[in-house]
């Protein structure tokens, strides 16, 4: 029986490596409790019929030494992003039968790896809503309280993280739709910044917003998702090469944090989520981080730039 | 805007609506025009530089992959084709 209710990715790659049990072994306690919760929760809308022909081959990975962190690690894949030869919905009936021509980049960054992709998630119809009500296949819930909503568009592969039936997941995010329904679901999530993960194979929203990242139970499995991910691509026109990049690997100084105060006054915030904020604040301090209130006069107006962008860009398809 | 608008929306969308239904997407997209005015208030102070680093991506025009390359796969999935071209019911 594996624990899966604290595994990480680098916990399962040091059991698989170790060979405390294998990556079959690993799929099948997904496969157990998605089995008992998903009739319920509604996360998966498949899962694919080629799960333990992919673990074989992660496993062969292993057992040549050409394992990486990643490789075996079950994820859930929103259902929005091209894996060629299975189904991708967007979760709308007009893409019902819709069978991939080709395989988004994303997807194969992770291939490169031999991570097990164990189904095709819920979300709201072409991503565009924010709680997972809006899908063809019926709604998701919340697998921390099923009377809520899991949030969305990326519901379906939070609440399968959540629910403990995958390791981590792909969402795709325009204006939230990875973040939010991590944070509902008490999961990590993250929006990588546009142009460095590719598009090439997302059912497009809004195309100068879109970006497809990871979802998982921790920072460390999101960032090592993020980095299999992320990738300069040609056909993409607007991934950013990888010259242009601005990464400051070598200096992580100085440890300052902005905090755009305008958006954590006001209306709108429950009293419980700013003291979860506030304590945010403190933990990140304790670990020796300069706390900086910075002011951002404009952002009172993003919510209607967003809502004059967006409309535009995703209406045409 | 009004619902003589939605309507010749409509129809150049060739849609069929219910009465209730065209108030509905009335209020949205009035809403939606409403967000335009929100940002005709704002007044950009002269000083203001933009920081972004843009550049233009520009490429040839060229076709990437191989002719045919795809009709197969796209063509199994239409429920009726001919000689490699999608068949869909007349609609002009």
């Amino acid at each position: 029986m594996i624990d899966l209710k604290d595994l990480t990715i680098k916990k399962a790659h040091d059991a698989l490596k170790k060979g405390e049990y294998s990556v079959r072994d690993l799929c099948q306690a997904y496969f157990d409790v998605i089995k008992e919760k998903n009739s319920d929760i509604n996360a998966y809308l498949e899962i694919y019929d080629d799960v333990m022909t992919q673990a074989d081959a992660a496993q062969k990975r292993f057992a040549e030494g050409t394992e990486t962190l990643l490789t075996g690690i079950p994820l859930a894949v929103k259902d929005n992003i091209l894996i060629e030869g299975k189904k991708v919905s967007a979760a709308s009936k007009i893409l019902e039968n819709y069978t991939a021509t080709y395989s988004s980049t994303a997807i194969k960054n992770l291939q490169k790896h031999n991570v097990v992709f164990l189904g095709r998630t819920n979300m709201d119809e072409f991503a565009m809503g924010s709680s997972t009500e809006t899908s063809a296949y019926g709604i998701t819930r919340n697998p921390l309280d099923r009377d809520r909503v899991p949030g969305g568009s990326s519901g379906g592969s939070a609440s399968a993280v959540a629910m403990g039936g995958a390791l981590a997941g792909l969402g795709s995010e325009t204006c939230g739709s990875i973040r939010q329904p991590a944070a509902f679901c008490g999961l990590v999530g993250f929006k990588p910044t546009y142009g460095s993960v590719s598009r090439y194979g997302l059912i497009a929203m809004g195309s100068s917003l879109d970006q497809i990242g990871p979802m998982g139970n921790t920072v460390s499995d999101v960032k090592i998702l993020h980095d299999a991910l992320s990738s300069y691509d040609p056909m993409d026109s607007t991934s950013v090469p990888l010259n242009s990049r601005k990464e400051k690997k070598e200096s992580m100084k100085p440890r300052r944090i902005g905090v755009p105060v305008e958006c954590f006054k006001g209306e709108g915030i429950d009293p419980e989520i700013q003291a979860a904020f506030s304590r945010a604040l403190d933990v990140f301090r304790g670990a020796g981080y300069e706390i900086i209130e910075i002011e951002l006069p404009l952002i009172t107006y993003s919510l209607a730039v967003y809502y004059i962008l967006m409309p535009a860009e995703s209406c045409p398809f | 805007m009004d619902l003589k608008d939605i309507d010749k929306l409509a129809d150049l969308a060739r849609l069929e609506m219910a009465a209730d239904e065209k108030e509905q997407v009335l209020k949205d997209l009035t809403s939606i025009v409403g967000y335009i005015n929100q940002i005709q208030e704002v007044e950009i102070p002269a000083d203001l530089v933009p920081v972004y680093d843009l550049k233009n991506v520009m490429r040839s025009d060229v076709v990437t992959n191989e002719s045919g390359e795809y009709t197969d796969r796209l063509v199994r999935d239409m429920p009726a084709s001919q000689d490699g071209y999608l068949k869909v019911k007349q609609i002009l």
